[in-house]
């Protein structure tokens, strides 16, 4: 017992930095930095919410004077791109960091240097983003800055540069993070686990990960055009110049559709994990669902100009993008029947992540009905740009994304922390955003219908919208309590919720086989697969090599060592070497922040400081260590598959 | 050989909330019913095109209530299996069983739904883009953050009104001054962009004499918001008598008189570097031609009923109803402003 004891306390010295310092801002434990990303998500959750609160405040009454035109629009404006990039992703992508290496069984993610860059430079460019607050020239543009009107003519001030700029800089955060995600998946999985055998919530991350790799250009380029032009006088969007405005739409939704689905896909994977552990059961269809998730990946890049409806596009093209945007609908169908039949199928137990998928349901299903009206053109030139679609929407990333990560904070809360969240807590905080989240969106659609556009900050009294709004905004409320029901419940059961154990839902992925919270080096010995849910599908314990973890793991935790896979069949090829906490990143981060601001302020000589900068830590990072880590190329551990 | 799978035990096996998944059943069905009753929308229509969206609409919606319904009882049923039958079965075949539903309700009926009502939209869809001609033609070019309304063939400019004989189509050609704007009066036609450097037309209709409220619904910057206007379905005379009289230049105020003494302090300020009163000097083009301005319903885009008190306080400073718009506080005594509103009357 006190030999295990030592050999713990010596691996947890191999993984964890020695230095407080160090192991707080360098390290690069994919936990560490997976709970960061959902804490920092979670405060931009907050300030989003905040000011959708204000919004809903000045729009409860009509001609109501709270807030003025300016700070209404930079208000919305705020809202829409945090929720969106500041919130969605970076939530996601936090569970992502947290759970993939777990779910795969590795010791970490396949560069854990570059996990630490992109969570410093999603918190750098959130703050840069944020500091515009300050200087009270916050983004006032829309979350989709449609050009002219983002133009230096129209849009003369710093608002617009912290914009773009805030998000080219968070691009290099969102794409990096993809890439590790996708190495991870496809080369760090556990032996035995052959693609086919992968989590349905890692399917989705690696979905997502691709959709990213693909959307995330268009938008970037698009923010550089926009820099250009604003700041040098280049010419891309202006007609009298030969420009067209239409090109920023194209290729801001070339990149805004994939995005919706680069925000809801990660979301179905929760629910996919959770509908399989509540119902006790494996999820129905788990090939279907996989096939489903990669065709929404596809077809999402095939749909953008459904955005674009109103703006005087020739009937074939509306046609041809009305019946890609119609198809999409399809994969959806599947994954809602294919949940609805795990449920039936199972028995399910209907506590609060549950609940929030239950939820979730409903909710998607009422947003994707509204959504298949949407290809319907002239449906579509209808509502869109009404409150309608701001109902619809809403359904859709709220339901379809927001329900879920509340569900998935209540399943792996007790993975992360050791302790459950409390279930008495977690039902009022359920039902309190469910009737409040209906209270606010539904009335929406109505008033869409009766003629009300969006991103007004005020309406008139006498049009009969003065009733909806009010509800809506009481909605809001009841909303923001539900999500504090959720702050309490995270604080109190932090300090006196129940102890959770390694398995406390007795899950069947293998996140869930190690302690909770998990060690630093994650498994003791890694983990060996034997069929889709590796918990529950364990050989008869007579038989050799029934355990759950390998006999000869040929990796040396000490050594911080991990396993590398073939990419399908998820075979041990190689071993890899996790670098060990470091500075580098949050100083590459910081010389990003330093070429970012430099532009901003129009301060080249910062922004050069920055790039020699950034370079130079370029060339720290990828120094050789002095005694280089052995690759063991070839020295393929033999490891043999039994029949299941 | 694999362990048979093993239902877990999850701590405290309580089944709490259905009662309050029936409650959400009960809350639906008044709020979509409350659609019916939109009045002055989408489902309100008073035109040929918002006529057959209308009905596209309520098809879509009475498809979606079936969908949602089935959806839900399904969920629901989760709920009562799982209290009534303490153990599940789980084999092969159920599995089986349990996937042909998947198929079935995920794809065959999704597509068959989808299909049709994809070919009802394109067939709406193709009603909507015959060629576009109409008895009249009527220019419309966005600015932040008002209207500025032409009928090219007969030289006439006005803003923020656009008057159509009813009854009869009217080719509608859009563009923009500015940024992008987006042409919308819901119960006559689906939205079309103002793009600067493109023209959209489509043929507005309105079926019965009457006022059509319309707001510009794309972001357009600080004053989106105030961005209204007004269709005034005519009778064909009336619209002809409207036509004719706006025609016709600003009557020239008697000498001497105070409404003169008005023309002379409008035309000597600030005011004719941003509008245009026909057979005066006042030719700017900033802002909304005033050449009739008196007999508009509304001033500041909609905004404010077109009345003496309203008039004079948007003259002295209409930043206070519309702040950030381009109209610059005016600097004029009591005097002035009379004489110029007395002007402005005039301007039938």
């Amino acid at each position: 017992m006190a030999t295990i004891a030592v050999g713990e306390k010596r691996l947890s010295d191999a993984w964890e930095a020695r230095s407080g310092l160090i192991s707080l801002l360098g390290t690069v434990d994919h936990k560490l930095i997976g709970i960061r990303y959902i804490q920092t998500a979670f405060l931009f959750f907050v300030l989003a919410g905040l000011e959708a609160l204000f919004m809903r405040t000045q729009l409860a009454v009509p001609e109501n004077t709270l807030l003025g035109p300016e700070t209404y629009n930079q208000f919305f404006t705020m809202h829409g791109t945090t929720m969106i990039f500041f919130f969605a992703t970076p939530m996601l992508f936090g569970f992502g960091n947290y759970l993939i290496p777990l779910m795969v069984g590795a010791r970490d993610m396949a560069f854990p240097r570059l996990n630490a860059l992109s969570y410093w430079v999603f918190l750098f460019s959130g703050l840069f983003m944020y500091s515009s607050l300050l200087f009270g020239a916050a983004p006032d543009g829309g979350w989709f800055a449609y050009t002219p009107l983002t133009g230096a003519e129209y849009s003369p001030g710093l608002n617009l540069d912290f914009w773009a700029l805030g998000l080219i800089f968070l691009s290099i955060a969102t794409t990096a993070g993809a890439v590790n995600f996708i190495v991870t998946i496809l080369k760090m999985r556990a032996p035995g686990m052959a693609i086919n055998r992968l989590p349905l919530f890692c399917w989705a991350i690696l979905v997502t990960s691709f959709a990213v790799l693909f959307a995330i250009p268009p938008l970037t380029v698009a923010n550089v055009f926009l820099m250009l032009q604003r700041v040098f006088g280049f010419h891309f969007f202006q007609t009298q110049a030969g420009g067209t405005p239409l090109l920023w739409q194209h290729l801001f939704w070339f990149f805004g559709h994939p995005d919706v689905y680069i925000i809801f896909l990660p979301a179905v994977g929760i629910v996919s994990e959770v509908v399989a552990s509540f119902s006790r059961r494996p999820i129905l269809g788990y090939t279907l669902l996989a096939v489903a998730t990669i065709a929404t990946g596809v077809i999402g890049f095939g749909v953008w100009v459904h955005h674009m409806f109103a703006v005087g596009i020739s009937p074939l093209v509306l046609s041809i993008f009305s019946i890609s945007s119609i198809v999409i609908g399809i994969p959806s169908g599947i994954q809602v029947f294919a949940w609805l039949g795990t449920m039936l199928n199972g028995r399910p137990v209907f506590k609060t992540p549950l609940l929030f998928i239950s939820g979730f349901i409903i909710l998607f299903v009422l947003g994707g009905l509204s959504g298949v009206m949407f290809p319907a053109v002239p449906f579509d030139q209808q509502v869109t740009d009404s409150y309608f679609i701001v109902a619809h929407f809403h359904y859709v990333l709220v339901g379809g994304a927001v329900f879920p990560i509340f569900a998935g904070f209540y399943y792996w809360f007790p993975k992360m922390s050791g302790r459950l969240l409390d279930e008495h807590l977690g039902q009022w905080n359920f039902w309190l955003m469910f009737i409040g989240f209906n209270l606010t969106f539904f009335p929406m659609h109505i008033a869409g219908l009766m003629g009300m556009p969006r991103r007004v900050y005020t309406y008139e009294a006498g049009l009969g919208w003065g009733g909806l709004n009010l509800l809506e905004t009481i909605g809001a409320f009841t909303l923001a309590a539900g999500i504090l029901f959720f702050i309490a419940n995270v604080f109190y059961s932090l300090g006196s919720g129940e102890e959770a154990g390694d398995n406390p839902w007795n899950a069947s992925s293998l996140e869930w086989a190690t302690s909770s919270p998990p060690p630093p080096y994650n498994f003791r010995a890694l983990p060996v697969v034997h069929g889709r849910n590796p918990l529950w599908e364990l050989p008869a314990a007579d038989t050799p090599g029934s355990s759950l973890f390998m006999e000869n793991d040929p990796t040396d935790p000490y050594q911080r060592e991990t396993l590398a896979s073939t990419v399908l069949s998820g075979q041990p090829d190689g071993i890899l070497h996790i670098p060990a906490s470091t500075l580098i990143p949050l100083y590459l981060g910081l010389a990003l922040t330093a070429v970012f601001v430099g532009i901003l302020l129009r301060q080249w000589w910062l922004a050069g400081v920055g790039v020699l900068l950034v370079f130079g830590l370029i060339v720290a990072w990828l120094w050789p260590p002095e005694s280089e880590p052995a690759w063991h190329e070839g020295e393929t551990a033999v490891i043999e598959e039994r029949p299941a | 050989m694999k362990k048979a799978f093993q239902p877990c035990t999850v701590r405290k096996l309580t089944l709490p909330g259905h009662s309050g998944i029936y409650l959400l059943l009960l809350l639906f069905p008044p709020l979509l019913s409350a659609c019916a009753s939109v009045s002055g929308g989408v489902l309100d229509p008073q035109g040929p095109e918002a006529q057959r969206v209308a009905y596209l609409s309520w098809l879509m919606f009475g498809v979606a209530a079936v969908v949602f319904t089935v959806v839900t009882v399904l969920l629901l049923l989760t709920a009562v299996r799982t209290r009534r039958q303490r153990s599940v079965e789980y084999s092969p075949e159920s599995d089986h069983r349990a996937l042909n539903g998947v198929i079935v309700g995920g794809v065959v009926i999704p597509a068959v739904v989808l299909l049709i009502i994809m070919g009802l939209s394109i067939a709406v869809q193709q009603i909507s883009a015959a060629p576009a001609s109409g008895d009249l033609t009527v220019e419309i070019v966005g600015h932040q953050w008002w209207w500025e309304v032409n009928y090219p063939d007969y030289g006439v400019t006005t803003a923020n009104e656009i008057h159509i004989p009813a009854g009869r189509p009217v080719l509608i050609k859009l563009t923009s001054a500015d940024v992008i704007h987006s042409f919308w009066a819901p119960q006559l036609h689906s939205k079309l962009d103002l793009i600067p450097g493109q023209t959209n037309s489509f043929v507005l209709q309105a079926d019965n004499a009457g006022v059509y409220r319309g707001q510009c619904a794309e972001f357009c910057g600080l004053q989106h918001a105030h961005m209204v206007f007004l269709v005034v379905a005519d009778k064909t005379d009336d619209f002809n008598t409207w036509l004719e009289q706006q025609r016709q230049s600003a009557p020239e105020p008697d000498e001497g008189s105070f409404e003169q003494e008005g023309q002379q302090a409008f035309l000597g300020s600030a005011c004719v570097y941003c509008h245009t009163i026909k057979g005066t000097n006042a030719s700017g083009t900033l802002g909304p031609d005033l050449t009739h301005v008196a007999s508009r319903q509304t001033i500041g885009a909609g905004i404010l009923p077109n009345g003496h008190g309203y008039l004079a306080g948007w003259i002295m400073n209409s930043q206070t109803v519309k702040p950030g718009n381009e109209m610059p506080p005016m600097d004029l005594d009591a005097e002035q402003l009379q004489a110029i509103l007395a002007y402005l009357d005039t301007l039938k």
